[in-house]
């Protein structure tokens, strides 16, 4: 049976890469590449949507995804 | 879930920021401290290729995110579309650095003797406040007052700018807008291009 997990995804090309998202993350799943966007380690990621919402662009949103 | 991150130094940067905005009312010359947060950045990302300054250290961040978040002024709407296009990220940068050309060319004015001090803040570019209590040392060369008065005028501007935003929407919109910001994500831009 497939399992649905809940996962956070940044909208990259708007990304001001300010790393608020990071601050935020209780699980450290955020990381900011080169000081140009942030990216997610869905792995680590547990859905809880913190990120999304301090995000001052609001350019996270949390998916649901097949585990 | 609640977020347990320890705290470090570097969260208590809004302090700094929030004395720094303070003593402006006092003495107008630790305005050049503002410098500072002009060339840190600057150079961190232009060496380390990152953006540490806005990632953990920005003081001004810190301030909207405690104003903001943790004292709820801040209505958290999502920012406007067009507010986080590059058209206005890129416009915005090149007015901010306009503007910042033309403070250093009325300090250059008052330095060459062509024009003498003024001393006043211009809030948003237009209005002229008068400051003349905060400015106490007049054996002091104009152009030195004449730089601090254009720089804290920099600084109040966009303190003004983020706090209006960070209550109509997140609490730091003002990231999103931000010259510095900008500017340095676009030099680790072309470091990573390098």
């Amino acid at each position: 049976m497939e399992r649905k997990r809940r996962k956070a995804f940044v909208e990259q090309e708007y990304c001001v890469s300010c790393g608020c998202c990071v601050k935020e993350c209780p699980v450290s799943a955020i990381q900011i590449v080169k000081g140009i966007m942030a990216e997610i380690d869905r792995q680590i990621c547990v859905g809880c949507g913190k990120c999304a919402k301090e995000c001052p662009a609001s350019i996270i949103t949390i998916r649901e995804v097949v585990a | 879930m609640k977020n347990r991150k320890k705290k470090h130094w570097y969260d208590y940067m809004w302090i700094v920021s929030l004395s720094y905005l303070l003593l402006g009312f006092f003495n107008i010359l630790f305005a050049w401290l503002g410098l500072l947060c002009f060339f840190i950045p600057l150079i961190n990302s232009a060496v380390k290729g990152n953006k540490a300054y806005c990632n953990r250290y920005c003081g001004r961040g810190q301030l909207f995110g405690l104003l903001g978040g943790t004292f709820g002024l801040s209505r958290r709407k999502d920012i406007p579309g067009w507010m986080k296009s590059k058209w206005f990220r890129y416009g915005f940068l090149i007015f901010f650095l306009t503007m910042f050309a033309q403070m250093l060319v009325n300090t250059w004015l008052v330095f060459a003797g062509a024009e003498s001090l003024r001393e006043a803040v211009t809030l948003l570019w237009t209005f002229k406040l008068p400051w003349h209590w905060a400015y106490h040392t007049r054996t002091l060369t104009p152009w030195v007052g004449q730089f601090a008065f254009g720089f804290y005028s920099v600084m109040l501007t966009s303190t003004v700018l983020g706090f209006v935003t960070m209550i109509l929407y997140r609490p730091r919109s003002w990231c999103v807008y931000c010259p510095m910001g900008t500017m340095t994500q676009l030099i680790c831009k072309a470091k990573a291009h390098e």
